[in-house]
């Protein structure tokens, strides 16, 4: 009898693993963290069993650690990712992020009539609510809230 | 980035010297701190007292009306010409270049160019804080959509200020559309910053937005809220008018029940105090009937005189002259 192949994408010696992505958001993550620009070698498996989100999706990054600046911009798609940073082949550290304070170019404007919805402008909101969330748009100034987020 | 209001900055004491007003925008009430509304409620009464002052002489001040406007563009054209300044502009987008289809990124990095400060009418929300972004030179929000209009609530300040002696412990009456109405929003904030306590009348579909409302219960002040007018208003010192327009109900009956239900009238002012004054940011329909207008109490159209003067305050002080 064969042994199964063991895949090779298992375990990386340094990097950071995000675990608990939600299946749907894999790629609006990938693209955030601008994972899809680097030379690095990068895997990931998507639709995952979970108990918490149901499918989830677990990206593992070679050779990269992020500035909890950068990948607190995913909070807004993955609230309930957790990073742990591998050195050695060792979790050496366990992360989870945060809502920033603020939020540029991830989240649209709900209004209609705001000027970003118009003309070629970055998105830019205030987090005024962390818990439900809740954005203000640092233009309009009119509150985009959890039920109307969408993601550019 | 962090998005911080000049406002939060002060507050957070992350600016020092808050009353550095040249250079910059205008565009919503909150990008000036408390003890820079009050400077330039200040240089106000200086215009009033002398409206005609060569301060602008030799500066070109760019009125960009995208979309129809006549008494905030007249007043801000008075209050520059009063000043001796140089105007340019347009009164109407389809005399510009934007019934080409030119961005208004365009427009602004252009007329930038041209002039020393830019007064923006835009019907697009955020439009002016997006030109302040852009231009260097400063701008001044004449009303974004149904945003801010940061000049009518300075000028609104002024009245309050003049005809009541104080902006603090005041009872600040709003009538009429609460729901879809930037003047009473933004008056409402500014006014939250001296303790108002707010009575609110309105009809049901038109009433203060729950964000005003959360905005007034996290700064702990009072405010309470009436269909329609009674006996309350006898404890007012401002009532401040608005306009319940037909456009905004989805149902004409339910505008044909309350449109005469929130006129004001001579005959309901008999028991209101003496300083009480009636404010409206115009135009008027038939909200206030015209039998109010020869009542002392009737403030509105010397309120829109002093938007003349809050104009030349702010046009001044924006570009560092005062």
């Amino acid at each position: 009898m064969k042994e199964p192949k063991q895949m090779s994408v298992s375990a990386i010696q340094n990097g950071t693993v995000i675990d608990h992505v939600p299946a749907m958001y894999l790629f609006k993550v990938i693209q955030i963290l601008g994972l899809d620009r680097i030379d690095n070698q990068i895997t990931f498996g998507t639709n995952l069993e979970s108990k918490k989100l149901g499918r989830k999706a677990i990206i593992k990054i070679s050779g990269v650690y992020f500035e909890d600046e950068d990948i607190n911009r995913i909070a807004l798609v993955a609230p309930d990712a957790k990073l742990n940073i591998i050195r050695d082949y060792e979790v050496v550290e366990k992360k989870v992020v945060v809502v920033p304070d603020t939020i540029t170019g991830i989240a649209k404007c709900m209004n209609p009539k705001c000027i970003t919805n118009y003309e070629q402008v970055t998105t830019k909101f205030k987090v005024v609510s962390r818990k439900n969330v809740a954005l203000k748009c640092h233009y309009c100034e009119k509150i985009t809230n959890q039920e109307n987020l969408l993601i550019i | 980035m962090q998005i911080l209001s000049n406002f939060d900055l002060c507050q957070s004491g992350q600016i020092n010297s808050p009353m550095i007003m040249k250079n910059r925008s205008l565009v919503s009430i909150d990008d000036f701190t408390t003890e820079e509304i009050l400077k330039i409620l200040d240089l106000t009464v200086e215009f009033e007292k002398e409206p005609t002052q060569w301060l602008l002489e030799g500066k070109v001040v760019a009125t960009l009306f995208f979309e129809p406007s006549t008494r905030t563009r007249l007043s801000f054209e008075s209050a520059i010409n009063r000043l001796g300044g140089k105007i340019i502009g347009f009164s109407d987008a389809a005399n510009s270049s934007v019934s080409k289809g030119e961005t208004l990124n365009d427009t602004i990095r252009t007329v930038n160019n041209y002039c020393d400060l830019i007064v923006m009418r835009h019907p697009i929300e955020g439009s002016a804080r997006f030109a302040s972004e852009i231009a260097t030179v400063p701008i001044i929000n004449a009303g974004d959509g149904a945003n801010q209009h940061p000049s009518q609530t300075l000028l609104d300040l002024y009245s309050i200020r003049k005809t009541q002696g104080t902006l603090e412990n005041l009872n600040i009456f709003m009538v009429g559309d609460l729901k879809y109405g930037r003047t009473v929003h933004s008056l409402m904030m500014a006014m939250s910053r001296w303790k108002a306590t707010f009575n609110f009348i309105s009809p049901e579909e038109l009433r203060m937005p729950d964000e005003f409302k959360l905005y007034l219960d996290n700064l702990g002040l009072k405010y309470y809220e009436h269909n329609d007018f009674t006996d309350i208003i006898s404890k007012a010192d401002i009532i401040y008018m608005t306009r319940v327009q037909k456009e905004r109900f989805s149902d004409p009956i339910e505008y044909e029940k309350v449109k005469n239900v929130y006129v004001l009238r001579d005959s309901m002012l008999k028991n209101t105090k003496p300083n009480m004054r009636i404010l409206h940011p115009l135009p008027r329909v038939n909200e206030i009937h015209t039998d109010v207008d020869s009542n002392p109490k009737a403030y509105y159209f010397e309120q829109a005189l002093n938007g003349v003067y809050t104009r030349q305050a702010i046009l001044c002080s924006l570009l560092g002259i005062k």
